[in-house]
């Protein structure tokens, strides 16, 4: 059963948000994470790039496949984590303490339209 | 069988080898003659070997090799058929093999002949009027025709038509062909029984659409039943369809994608007509269209006068011209010709009936174990969504590393990405009843494991030369080299 934490908010595409004020600590789930399997790369914008909800905004490579990582909220990416690229592995390990990218929002109001961990994890039972 | 796993350069022993050159007769010495600034400063590092050493070697390594020859090769969407020997043995006749691509046509009439034949026959077959052979393989054939797409909007000065819309059952290599060939791919949705949800099709086409790129059947070998009221939608709204020839298997002299209201397709020769692949073919993959887009084919083209005599035609105004060296990879056209001419229009209609039967047979047998997403028949392949009891926790993974210890090729797996185990199964029209029947015993014989020893499947294969290969680390670092091994190993 994959990990679902409360208090995180959930895109349909499997990425989770944390809001800390106006900034968006975007990552992939745990759910996520596990149907990629053994994860070789992430491919992340660059700080300063302008990211769209909705849209793609880098892409996470496994050993099975490639799948875009879609952003669960619009604004500028103002850090990436670094650590990721020399250790992409870590995101298998802990796919909520490994975040990918930090967005300072333009309309934080966009969160509200993202799952609460109950809707989130209903929709991965019925994946 | 011996384990063998040896690298030349791990055979070598300075100062053997394999030849004698006799000793020089003149008072000249070659290497003088060459500029010192041409001359390399250390000596190459190539393998010191006597011939058995080489003979050895490479004997062995190739008794490692798994292909159709070897045993059942049931991965799905290769459509890994038989490859007759005639083919091989008409391919290798001097007087074609010795050919040389600049000799001049009236002396090569024969080959020419051939390719312009192979060239009607595959119009016949795919309901197009005319082919070009020249692209290398499948995917080569589809960023070729996408740009005969591309060209024939921009001919006639549409120059907003820049999506191409693509299912997302598709193969990776049609997004990636559109990309390629400067257009935006445009994902349109699968229904639950995996073929074209047209409702999600419609409001796509609008002008900005240069067409759709489809196959049929789709990745689940289902049949796409509305594909007359999809091609009529595409062409209303000024698009074209692109027909991909990845499962072109099935509809051998029975459907043809021209019929169907396609106005391209790519074949590939190496999984419809026998020719080898895997390993590196070569492919081919001959690109068709409709009588509207022949002008905008690729050159050099192929073509027959009143007297009967072939000529090699260079670009012409509205031709692409070359997206390959000459006419192609010439060898593998004349593997496929020999197939067609073997089979006969009487035979060639037999290969879809006896392909969909022998997936079709195999589905039945295994659907008691195997999730079946999507019933009903397909054709020519189909996929499974890993095993039905999914509680002992073995996967599509462990399955299919399983069936190596029982000597099958494992099927497709973890493709289509529509379902999250998939196991994607082909067998083709080449193999026998009993066959299919021990696949099948096997397929059973692992589900019965997976329930009663887990753990057994969990850690296959075990007969193998290499069990578990480190896929992080071979996908993060990969040792490409000698040279990166020998430096990994001093460090």
């Amino acid at each position: 059963m994959s990990k679902v934490i409360e208090g995180l908010r959930y895109a349909e595409s499997h990425e989770w948000v944390k809001v800390e004020g106006d900034i968006a600590v975007i990552g992939i789930s745990d759910y996520a994470q596990h149907a990629l399997g053994n994860i070789v790369y992430v491919d992340m914008p660059e700080v300063g790039d302008e990211v769209t909800a909705g849209e793609d905004f880098g892409a996470v490579e496994s050993v099975k496949a490639a799948s875009d990582l879609i952003s669960p909220v619009s604004g500028e990416v103002v850090e990436i984590n670094e650590e990721l690229e020399d250790a992409p592995e870590a995101v298998n390990a802990d796919a909520y303490e490994n975040w990918i990218i930090k967005v300072k929002m333009s309309d934080p109001s966009e969160v509200d339209a993202l799952l609460d961990a109950a809707a989130y994890e209903k929709l991965c039972e019925n994946e | 069988m011996k384990y063998y796993d040896k690298l030349i350069f791990e055979v070598s022993r300075p100062g053997r080898k394999g030849y004698e050159l006799p000793a020089n007769g003149y008072d000249t010495d070659g290497l003088a003659a060459i500029s010192t600034a041409l001359l390399r400063k250390d000596k190459p590092e190539l393998p010191e070997v006597s011939e058995l050493d080489v003979v050895r070697h490479y004997t062995n390594l190739s008794n490692k090799n798994f292909g159709v020859d070897t045993g059942f090769y049931p991965l799905g969407s290769c459509t890994m058929k038989y490859n007759p020997k005639i083919n091989e043995e008409v391919a290798a006749l001097p007087e074609f093999a010795a050919l040389h691509p600049l000799q001049s046509e009236a002396s090569a009439q024969g080959a020419l002949e051939l390719y312009y034949n192979l060239q009607q026959a595959l119009a016949n077959i795919a309901g197009l009027a005319e082919f070009t052979l020249n692209p290398y393989a499948g995917a080569h054939g589809e960023l070729t025709g996408l740009m005969v797409m591309r060209q024939y909007h921009i001919t006639r000065g549409d120059n907003k038509r820049t999506k191409v819309i693509v299912p997302n059952s598709a193969h990776g290599t049609n997004p990636a062909s559109a990309m390629v060939a400067g257009l935006e791919v445009v994902e349109v949705k699968s229904k639950p029984n995996g073929s074209i949800d047209v409702e999600d099709l419609k409001p796509l086409l609008d002008e900005t659409v240069a067409g759709i790129m489809m196959t049929n059947p789709n990745t689940l070998g289902m049949f796409e039943t509305e594909i007359l009221e999809i091609a009529k939608l595409v062409h209303d709204a000024g698009g074209l369809l692109y027909y991909d020839g990845a499962n072109l298997n099935p509809l051998l002299g029975k459907v043809r994608p021209g019929d169907m209201g396609f106005d391209i397709m790519h074949i590939n020769l190496h999984k419809t007509f026998s020719t080898p692949h895997g390993g590196g073919g070569p492919g081919s993959g001959p690109v068709g269209v409709a009588a509207h887009l022949v002008d905008l084919l690729p050159a050099p083209r192929v073509v027959k006068d009143a007297d009967g005599k072939f000529h090699i035609v260079g670009k012409t105004d509205k031709s692409l011209g070359s997206v390959s060296s000459f006419l192609g990879n010439f060898g593998v056209m004349m593997k496929a010709y020999a197939y067609i001419l073997s089979l006969g229009k009487e035979n060639l209609k037999n290969v879809g009936p006896m392909a969909t039967l022998n997936a079709n047979y195999i589905k039945e047998s295994l659907k008691d174990d195997y999730l079946l997403p999507i019933e009903g028949a397909c054709k020519h392949e189909f996929v499974f969504d890993g095993l039905k009891d999914k509680s002992t926790g073995v996967t599509t993974l462990n399955v299919a590393k399983r069936l190596l210890d029982y000597g099958f090729h494992a099927p497709t797996i973890y493709f289509p990405l529509l379902f999250h185990e998939s196991m994607m199964i082909e067998p083709t029209e080449t193999e026998s009843l009993e066959t299919l029947d021990e696949f099948i015993e096997v397929m059973h014989k692992v589900a019965k494991e997976a329930r009663e020893n887990p753990d057994n499947v969990k850690n296959a294969p075990l007969t193998t030369a290499i069990s578990h290969p480190d896929e992080t680390t071979a996908a993060k670092k990969p040792i490409l080299s000698y040279r990166q091994l020998k430096a990994d190993q001093d460090a």
